[in-house]
């Protein structure tokens, strides 16, 4: 599996970024948000013997120099005063924290600037060519503004990496978002520049936050047509939902041409999902990840690097749909069948829900959806005029 | 609102004796549609429309292309002594001018002197200001019987889960005479507890709300 890279040392596969401190980022104990996701996933990959010792990389911090590559100075000294309790909620609120949905808590600059620094740790292998692919499952912070948190994201990671890579590496990115929400955060730092086209596919904002994400905010100035937005109908299923990533992902792939891929992958597209309205099944995240590694060997020769993001059923969709993104990223066959019974039985007790026992969900999940000609039919519009501009060119 | 806090004060104005052709290059290089004709002294004289100069020049698919109609004077063509408005104008009033009387702008007057314009685009805009579309938040709809107090008792749940309101509108049920549709945007991505609340308080919250399904 291993190759050899220029500098003669293994080249891996892919590394899996990851350390205990990353479960720091934690509001309070009843907050939707909540990073028990990674140790649910690290430990049902360990009991599939899919994660060793030796492909986990502990994340560094981001430093402030880092951090400003995408946020302002006035806002990152308020995190850092509001981590230590020196201001209080009123004074911060207008930077997005002390709110309900990103409440201050303590050491709230550290934990934050330790997932931006574990997607920074998981760009410099993939562009050292240490790795082929990286994956930083404590990431995907899509939300986070220049000057402001919001939903429940306090730093971009992604925002910082991207400028990162751009400046340390002079690559060109394209950033695929499938969390069930608009990736507005890092639309928004990148609206206006050629050389990163961000996607994003979610639910509509017709009722979901963050309410963005329209088919026609396509960039602006010398960034028009970089920017790619596919929302998505509430109680959309498996088949709308990938075909409209399959196609999108490609034909904007072969287009614009990336040095690098970024995925953001919440997984909160699920039925089960508790904020969202899409009908996703676990079908999705056995074929979200194989399509971006595919493109990342196709287009970037390998180079991709993965994030996490949304995800708020964290017993039983996130494990496994993270899982499954570590294991196609490893080249490991993807599982079916039962999960293993350790790790059913481990987290059994503490799950208020019974857990899911099989890779795949139980079929059929839900009731059928009365719609589901219409919302297809509605979707295929959106895909068509989302990639109306891209496919002109080439007539 | 009033119209001073919206117009636009930065406009373009062409003289009754410019011609077509000078109007036409002025509404395609600013990507405009309405242009107020003022005199030497400043007054609104007329307003031309990009209708009125399709409806003064022939057709493009036809041979014969007559340039000399480039050459027509504005004041033969213009709507004279158009409808204006003023800076102190409340903008419903706007609106309901434009409805009714199937107007595209309004030049804004005050002292005699065009100080500013108002067009149906700036209009939507402002629309979907009101809607709290342009910046991150949930959406939510209730469904509430139409009586005095009803919003205190909706927004009270707001209020308790410390949630900040982007805005409020109020619609007529068009199921249901006794009922309005309250819809909020709310600042926060997890809506969830503020939903479970209204539900509390008896009302119906449609989250989202599409025929024959329930979730």
């Amino acid at each position: 599996m291993a190759k050899h890279a220029r500098n003669n040392q293994i080249k891996k596969e892919a590394v899996y970024i990851y350390s205990e401190d990353q479960l720091g980022y934690k509001f309070s104990d009843s907050h939707p948000f909540n990073q028990k996701r990674l140790t649910l996933t690290t430990d049902l990959l360990r009991n599939m013997n899919a994660l060793s010792d030796d492909d986990i990389i502990t994340p560094r911090m981001a430093t402030d120099q880092e951090l400003l590559l995408a946020h302002d100075e006035r806002y990152i000294d308020m995190v850092k005063k509001a981590s230590q309790g020196l201001v209080t909620a009123q004074q911060t609120e207008s930077y997005g924290i002390g709110t309900e949905d990103t409440p201050i808590f303590p050491n709230m600059h550290d934990a934050s600037a330790r997932l931006v620094g574990g997607t920074l740790t998981a760009v410099d292998y993939v562009m050292e060519n240490k790795a082929y692919h990286a994956l930083n499952l404590g990431g995907g912070l899509h939300h986070g503004f220049r000057g402001r948190a919001s939903g429940f994201c306090v730093y971009n990671d992604s925002s910082v990496a991207i400028k990162y890579i751009q400046e340390k590496y002079n690559a060109r990115v394209l950033y695929i978002d499938t969390d069930a929400h608009h990736g507005d955060g890092v639309q928004w730092t990148f609206y206006d520049d050629p050389n990163v086209c961000t996607v994003s596919i979610h639910e509509t904002g017709r009722y979901l936050f963050p309410g963005t994400g329209n088919v026609t905010e396509r960039g602006t100035g010398e960034g028009y047509g970089t920017s790619f937005n596919l929302p998505i109908d509430a109680f959309t299923e498996d088949d709308s939902f990938l075909e409209l990533y399959r196609t999108a992902f490609r034909e904007i792939a072969e287009h614009f041409k990336p040095d690098v891929i970024i995925s953001q992958n919440g997984a909160d597209a699920h039925y089960f999902d508790p904020l969202t309205h899409l009908y996703g099944t676990m079908k999705i995240y056995h074929e979200i990840p194989k399509l971006a590694h595919q493109l990342a060997h196709e287009f970037c020769d390998g180079r991709w690097i993965g994030v996490g993001g949304g995800g708020y059923d964290i017993w039983r969709v996130v494990p496994r749909a993270w899982s499954l993104l570590w294991m196609e990223m490893k080249g490991l066959p993807l599982p079916e069948g039962d999960l293993p019974q350790e790790w059913l039985d481990r987290w059994q007790e503490e799950s208020p829900v019974p857990l899911i026992p099989t890779w795949f969900d139980p079929d059929p999940l839900y009731e059928p959806i009365p719609r589901k000609a219409e919302i297809t039919e509605k979707n295929q519009k959106v895909l068509e005029k989302a990639l109306y501009s891209i496919r002109s060119q080439q007539d | 609102m009033i119209v001073e806090e919206m117009m636009k004060t930065n406009v373009l104005t062409l003289q009754p004796t410019h011609t077509i052709k000078d109007a036409i290059s002025l509404l395609r290089e600013n990507k405009i549609r309405h242009l107020p004709i003022t005199d030497t002294t400043g007054e609104v004289v007329g307003v031309i429309s990009d209708r009125d100069i399709k409806d003064a020049t022939p057709s493009s698919l036809l041979d014969q292309q007559s340039l000399n109609v480039h050459t027509v004077l504005l004041r033969d063509i213009m709507t004279k002594n158009p409808i204006v408005g003023h800076p102190l104008d409340f903008v419903e009033d706007v609106a309901t001018i434009f409805y009714d009387q199937q107007i595209g702008c309004l030049p804004i007057v005050s002292k005699g002197k065009l100080v500013g314009i108002v067009t149906e685009t700036d209009l939507l805009y402002k629309y979907i200001e009101l809607t709290g579309a342009h910046q991150p938040g949930s959406h939510i709809e209730v469904r509430v019987p139409n009586r005095p107090g009803i919003l205190f008792e909706v927004s009270k749940v707001f209020h308790d889960h410390h949630a900040n309101v982007l805005s409020v509108l109020v619609y007529p049920d068009v199921a249901n005479e006794a009922n309005k549709i309250l819809v909020f945007r709310v600042k926060t991505m997890n809506p969830l507890g503020i939903i479970e609340d209204i539900r509390k308080e008896g009302f119906d919250v449609l989250w989202p709300n599409m025929p024959g399904i329930t979730k």
